[in-house]
């Protein structure tokens, strides 16, 4: 068994240029202007990933449809996202008048604050993180909690029929689905024994002549992956588990009554979401931005390439979990409201609750 | 920072608080609470009990949800009622609570001898965390979980003996 060994000074690549840029500020700023460096960091990093996430949805999408998607705008429409968000921002803002206009134009607010929260404490490499929390998981399950809350705001202070239906189907399945979700990850929590991201990272960045150690490799890892994957789609209200934007049912569901950025930023944040499902499903079972390949390859010798990556290693992971979501949601039909209920509480918290004990006895009996 | 930070949230705290207490529609009451709620998330983290905060967060966003859901499901998300009430209650009311808060304040105060407690960088780890909960307080650890089991079957079986009664009318 042996680690990876990228050297030490790469890992500190940010950290250093965090001190670097910090450094032309009076002392007594340099934390702020630390913490506020990191935060644009995400800030500027993630929409971009964001905006290539729907482009690749919707290519996807119209291969597994036989059409082409988006075309026009620039090579292969890659700057169909930026066509998108023109459009968006030039667009009137209506809010109904019987509004509550405080809760209407918070609820975005708060759902698109959340997902930037969660960022905050993924590892995209070793020491690339922006907050190192001992309970990180717990952090990141926190915040996609709130995305429940401001979805309520929406659907309740828009005093629409459809909005309100679709948001309380929305808070119904997001709650049902939660359990397994969290259930799924305490069987990975058991194994690595620590909340931190990092350290379950580093609890999987181990290999066996070349075979990585990750956790999906395991009989009950792989199980608590199944459950995830499922659980997560059902969280952030993609097909076949999107009862709660139905479009032959309720219109648009919780955001009816959204035009213009407002919509804009529900429609990030539940991409957002996404990224950030697939980013801990990444970390959790398929060892973060550790290499596949162990030693197999040699590290280069330019020092930003070595930077680059586990960072290469983590984006690619991420994307072939959204590629899971793209696939499912071209095949499958949507499901029934009391199919999705049943699935939720009848087999896949009993299932999750199961694999605990499995791995229970997996950790007793090693 | 870290007092700035506590001023903002303790601020945004007793607001909430006050809100809750002020308006009249349900759901707006329980919007404040959860802000009262995250702000006293934010005042945990900057003690330094990480694990604590996202708990809260997590768990009081999930049962804020809930109540939500039976605010507007099963009371029909009406205005409350202003009555006006008798003067002597609130004459006789606001004094009392100050006095119950404060009885109560001094007998917590005189078992625990509380000293200042300095906002820090330190962190209590959850391994920490969990081992005071499971080897020192074990018992009202166990305790709770099983009042809590309580009220969950009591629940369940007054939702139900109501569904019964309904069926059994019709």
């Amino acid at each position: 068994m042996s680690g990876m060994n990228v050297p030490a000074t790469i890992d500190q690549i940010f950290i250093l240029f965090t001190h670097w840029a910090a450094s032309f500020f009076p002392p007594a700023f340099r934390p702020l202007i630390g913490v506020l460096l990191g935060v644009a960091g995400i800030i500027s990093v993630f929409p971009a990933l964001f905006a290539l996430t729907v482009l690749f949805e919707r290519k996807g999408l119209g291969r597994i449809q036989n059409r082409y998607g988006p075309n026009r705008v620039g090579p292969f429409g890659l700057f169909q996202p930026i066509a998108d968000g023109v459009k968006a921002l030039i667009k009137e803002d209506i809010v109904p008048f019987s509004a509550d206009a405080v809760v209407h134009f918070l609820a975005p607010i708060v759902f698109l604050t959340a997902v930037f929260m969660g960022y905050a404490v993924l590892p995209v490499g070793r020491n690339m993180e922006l907050v190192n929390l001992d309970a990180g998981l717990l952090f990141f399950f926190a915040m996609s909690a709130t995305s429940e809350l401001s979805v309520f705001m929406a659907g309740w202070s828009s005093r629409n029929k459809f909005s309100l239906l679709g948001a309380m189907r929305a808070v119904a399945q997001m709650i049902s689905y939660e359990v397994p979700l969290l259930l799924s990850s305490v069987a990975v929590v058991m194994i690595a024994g620590s909340l931190s991201l990092p350290k379950i990272i580093a609890q999987q960045n181990q290999y066996t002549g070349q075979f990585p150690h990750w956790y999906i490799f395991t009989p009950w890892g792989l199980a608590a992956a199944f459950m995830y994957a499922i659980a997560a789609t059902a969280e952030t209200n993609r097909s076949p588990f999107d009862l709660p934007e139905a479009e032959s049912e309720l219109t648009a569901g919780y955001h009816t009554e959204y035009s213009s950025m407002k919509f804009a930023m529900f429609f990030m944040s539940e991409y957002g979401n996404m990224i950030t499902v697939g980013c801990v499903a990444t970390l959790m079972f398929l060892g973060g931005w550790t290499s596949p390949f162990g030693n197999l390859i040699p590290l280069p010798n330019n020092i930003v390439l070595q930077a680059l990556i586990p960072i290469f290693w983590f984006v690619l992971k991420v994307f072939s979990f959204l590629f899971l979501y793209v696939w499912v949601r071209g095949t499958l039909p949507r499901f029934r409201y009391d199919q999705l209920m049943n699935f939720g509480w009848r087999y896949l918290m009993p299932l999750a609750i199961l694999n605990i004990v499995g791995t229970s006895f997996w950790l007793a009996y090693r | 920072m870290h007092l700035i930070l506590f001023l903002v949230f303790a601020a945004f705290c007793l607001a909430g608080a006050v809100n809750l207490l002020l308006q009249s529609h349900p759901i707006s009451s329980a919007l404040s609470l959860v802000v009262v709620m995250t702000s006293l998330a934010v005042l945990y983290l900057l003690l330094g009990a990480e694990f604590l905060a996202a708990a809260q967060v997590i768990v009081y966003a999930g049962a804020i949800m809930v109540l939500f859901t039976f605010v507007v499901m099963l009371l029909n998300a009406g205005r409350e009622e202003r009555t006006l009430g008798s003067r002597a209650y609130a004459i006789v009311g606001f004094p009392a609570i100050v006095a119950i808060l404060a009885v109560i304040a001094t007998i917590i105060l005189h078992t625990h001898g509380f000293g200042a407690v300095a906002l820090r960088q330190g962190i209590t780890s959850t391994q920490d965390l969990s081992r005071v909960l499971f080897t020192s307080l074990l018992l009202p650890f166990e305790v709770t979980s099983v009042l809590i089991l309580i009220a969950i079957l009591g629940a369940v079986a007054l939702a139900r003996r109501g569904d019964g009664e309904r069926t059994a009318g019709n």
